[in-house]
């Protein structure tokens, strides 16, 4: 299991950046190597490695080097820890927001029959 | 009749900003009122299931509307907006901030500036409220904060969730 006391870090910045959530994905389906995520973006290698960095420190994913082979696999627990933050504020804005639809719809109905 | 109505929401980290954007269908007049009046606010500010109780309203610049969320078992949340400027029916800024019962604000939590701007778009009026912490980190508290509630969470979602990223 993870450990769920880790605090995630800088989430929402790891996630805003499409190659950064391709990686996520791929990792969605097993580890991989950093050879292997890298292929499908054409990025030089350096590069590549400032995104493998941002979601390392970001708490997504763990990488381990066994021989010349460093592995990343996702941190499965703070990606639904991240993304139910997100779900709930949208969540609590979208309530908030439909109660206010309801009410502008009584105030005008009020303001109809005056 | 449903309207479709833009509703957007951004999370930036790196400003450390909750960007929300919503479309009303009501004059801009109104939806101001809703947005600045306890007795309108009492009737929607809580998201469901909870509701809104205000224990005093003053607003002016540099008055305070201090306010509960009640759930339903009548826990009380208690919360407190101290307004900084006011541009009637354009916008208005303020300190959103946890306080409690007697109005005190809890200085270990993170107060957000929220910056509230009513526009008009056609028939309807377009809200976009910016809710800007003072750093990454204060951001970033507030996030930990729920985390820690929803950590124990199942895995059930997680296919649905890559798929989306992809």
């Amino acid at each position: 299991m993870e450990n769920y006391s880790a605090s995630l870090n800088n989430v929402f910045h790891a996630l805003a950046d499409p190659t950064r959530r391709s990686v996520i994905a791929r990792l969605g389906s097993g580890s991989a190597s950093i050879k292997e995520l890298a292929e499908p973006f054409g990025l030089g290698l350096p590069s590549f490695l400032k995104h493998i960095k941002v979601l390392e420190n970001s708490g997504l994913i763990a990488s381990e080097k066994v021989g010349r082979v460093r592995t990343c696999k996702l941190k499965r627990a703070n990606l639904i820890a991240a993304q139910k933050w997100f779900d709930e504020q949208r969540a609590g804005w979208e309530s908030r927001y439909d109660n206010l639809d309801n009410l502008l719809m009584t105030l005008k109905g009020e303001d109809d029959d005056t | 009749m449903t309207l479709k109505l833009q509703f957007d929401f951004l999370v930036d980290q790196e400003k450390s900003t909750i960007t929300i954007k919503r479309e009303f269908a009501g004059k801009r007049q109104l939806v101001w009122d809703c947005h600045t009046k306890s007795e309108l606010l009492d009737r929607w500010f809580a998201p469901k299931p909870l509701t809104t109780k205000t224990k005093s309203m003053d607003f002016r610049e540099g008055g305070h509307w201090h306010y509960a969320m009640v759930d339903p078992t009548g826990q009380e949340y208690w919360g407190r907006v101290d307004y900084l400027t006011i541009q009637p029916i354009d916008n208005y800024t303020s300190f959103d901030g946890f306080s409690d019962a007697t109005g005190a604000v809890n200085p270990a939590l993170p107060r957000a500036k929220w910056h509230v701007t009513f526009s008009d778009a056609k028939a309807h009026t377009l809200v976009e409220t910016v809710v800007a912490y003072a750093s990454p980190e204060a951001l970033q508290q507030v996030i930990n904060m729920g985390l820690k509630e929803g950590l124990a969470s199942t895995l059930e979602r997680l296919d649905e969730l890559l798929l989306v990223l992809n």
